[in-house]
């Protein structure tokens, strides 16, 4: 629960009010750009900043007031896989598990549960220099989890990863939300909120500027797009006269590319119209989820 | 959930809220960060005999190729300068490693743990020394094999022991204060380079009175300086001759620069530890 959080950083604010509230045993998406206030916020709610103003609660304990109780009960997966390149897997397990106090023997128990559970047994005595990126992540959310903590803080957690590594990250993520751990989650990618999130919180210059389900917001957007490439410029101008039609906004059109973009809120409708009139004119008929920009763009317009 | 209780019943305690309890944290979790950088000599054997042969190899080096400026007598004079000077290149490896953990996200990771906020720089200081005091145990046996010896018994011996500890010790913090206000590798690489001329500008290579006045001055008052001209006066090796203030209090000098130095960056380094929160 966090109520009306600020922080600046030389007189700018980085963090400009932001409430939030995440029910336990659910995914919260923060989606934002570069330098929307997503770190800070979660690095004020992981007691790593002290905010300027605001309050918040994590898990029952107050940030501010009761830092060493936030930390007992979270779990924090930041931008870089923070483990030790030079021990190993499990090493680094038990090096965080005695720094959560636990006792030596209980340890060394559940590094080998977690290495286990993230499919790193065979990995485990290798030295962390020679994972690959996906198992660096896997190993960093683990030793996020030795507490097994209610509420799990992910910052960016799949930035830099190849999509098979992106993918097991997720399929960790989700098994623990099956399990009722409460997840902040900070993203960039739309597609990743989507699918990990069941509310999505946009922010922008350090403001919440919209908060809904993903369905919801995808709907307010006007839910996906269709993009449809032409074989000729002749047939630009019709295509997009049709997309109009159809989409009830004005289409983007690319001349140059061939290109005519609008967003539909009846997928199957629109595609099954857009192939009828242009299934042989077409180079390319698609249909996408929109992009991040698209997303700003149409919440900065409503705002306006 | 059940999972859940079974971890934290393994808890070894709750933590204190007692000033002793906290105590046996921090002292706990500094073992804990200690055992870390052991562990990481174990698994990087090479960068750590590296690191211990630097000192013997730069002994051999002004002993064997620079003779003509020592003399027979070389082993002495220059065994405490290299004992010193590896008291001072431990700037270096403290700085490197708190960059390092910086860098890579683990000083966060260990702030947002439950753990003693003190033990992550107290375990980094307890590591730092152990490697310093074995790193000085084999170049002294090396000294030793080349034909250096402590002329003036074993407490004096120890005492200088003691000392070049000592100056190892406010290292910590200086390397500690640097590695936190820096952040990148590159200003490691830089302050590698900036160590040189100040060990050069001190008696540990030449006599600073063959220096032009004001720089044998400069030299002189080096801290370095007064660590080497202790060592030199404590094992009774040979040193050169001065009769000026400095030369005559070596070994006060030596307790007292590291104390200022201690006094100066250390709660430098806690202040800007403490405000990475800010």
């Amino acid at each position: 629960m966090v109520e009306g959080l600020s922080k600046s950083f030389d007189g700018h604010a980085a963090v400009d009010g932001i409430d939030l509230e995440v029910p336990a045993g659910t995914v919260c998406g923060l989606l934002g750009p570069n330098g929307a206030g997503k770190t800070t916020t979660v690095r004020i709610l992981t007691t790593l900043l002290r905010a300027d103003g605001g309050r918040a609660v994590v898990a029952g304990a107050d940030v501010m007031r009761d830092p060493a109780g936030v930390r007992r009960r979270i779990g924090l997966v930041g931008q870089h896989a923070a483990v030790d390149e030079v021990l190993s897997g499990r090493q680094n397990l038990v090096l965080f598990g005695r720094l959560f106090h636990l006792g030596a023997e209980a340890a060394r128990a559940r590094a080998d549960e977690l290495l286990e559970r993230f499919g790193l047994v065979e990995a485990g005595a290798k030295p962390v220099a020679q994972y690959s990126g996906g198992m660096r992540r896997r190993l960093d959310l683990a030793a996020g989890l030795i507490l097994s903590p209610p509420v799990l803080f992910l910052d960016e957690p799949t930035t830099g990863l190849d999509p098979r590594g992106r993918n097991e990250v997720w399929a960790a993520v989700r098994a623990l939300v099956d399990e009722g751990t409460t997840v902040l989650l900070t993203t960039q990618q739309l597609e990743e909120a989507d699918q990990l999130a069941d509310r999505i919180t946009v922010i922008d210059r350090g403001r919440v500027i919209a908060s809904d389900t993903p369905e919801a917001l995808k709907a307010a957007l006007g839910g996906d797009w269709i993009d449809v490439v032409l074989a000729t410029e002749d047939a630009v101008a019709p295509a997009a006269a049709l997309l109009e039609r159809v989409s009830g906004a004005e289409p983007e059109v690319d001349v140059e590319a061939r290109r005519v973009s609008a967003p539909v809120a009846d997928r199957v409708a629109a595609l099954a119209e857009v192939v009828r009139a242009f299934g042989d004119s077409a180079e390319d008929i698609a249909l996408r989820r929109p992009t991040l920009d698209e997303v700003f763009l149409a919440l900065t317009e409503e705002r306006v | 959930m059940s999972a859940t209780s079974e971890h934290r019943g393994a808890l070894l305690a709750p933590p204190g809220e007692t000033a002793a309890g906290r105590l046996r944290w921090a002292l706990a979790d500094t073992w804990t960060i200690t055992l870390r950088a052991l562990q990481h000599w174990f698994a990087q054997p090479f960068v750590l005999v590296v690191g211990l042969l630097f000192p013997i190899l730069m002994l051999l080096m002004f002993g064997y190729l620079l003779r003509g400026g020592y003399g027979s007598d070389y082993p002495s004079i220059l065994m405490p300068a290299m004992l010193a000077l590896t008291a001072v290149w431990g700037l270096e490896a403290t700085m490197t490693a708190i960059v390092t953990d910086a860098q890579r996200g683990i000083t966060d990771r260990f702030r947002s743990l439950p753990m003693a906020g003190s033990a992550v720089i107290a375990g980094r200081g307890v590591a730092d020394m152990l490697n310093a005091f074995v790193g000085m145990l084999i170049l002294m046996a090396c000294g030793l094999a080349i034909g250096w010896r402590w002329e003036d018994g074993l407490a004096n011996g120890l005492a200088a022991l003691v000392l070049l500890l000592w100056l190892r010790f406010a290292m910590i913090w200086v390397g500690l204060y640097l590695g936190l206000v820096a952040g990148k590798q590159e200003v490691v690489a830089a302050v590698q380079i900036l160590v040189w001329p100040l060990a050069f500008l001190s008696n540990a290579f030449s006599d600073p009175a063959t220096m032009p006045s004001w720089l044998g001055a400069v030299a002189e008052w080096n801290p370095l300086s007064a660590t080497v001209a202790a060592t030199r006066e404590l094992f009774g090796n040979p040193g050169w001759s001065s009769d000026s203030w400095v030369a005559a209090h070596s070994i006060e000098l030596a307790i007292v620069w590291p104390l200022l130095l201690t006094a100066v960056f250390f709660p430098l380094a806690v202040a800007k530890y403490r405000g990475l929160s800010r």
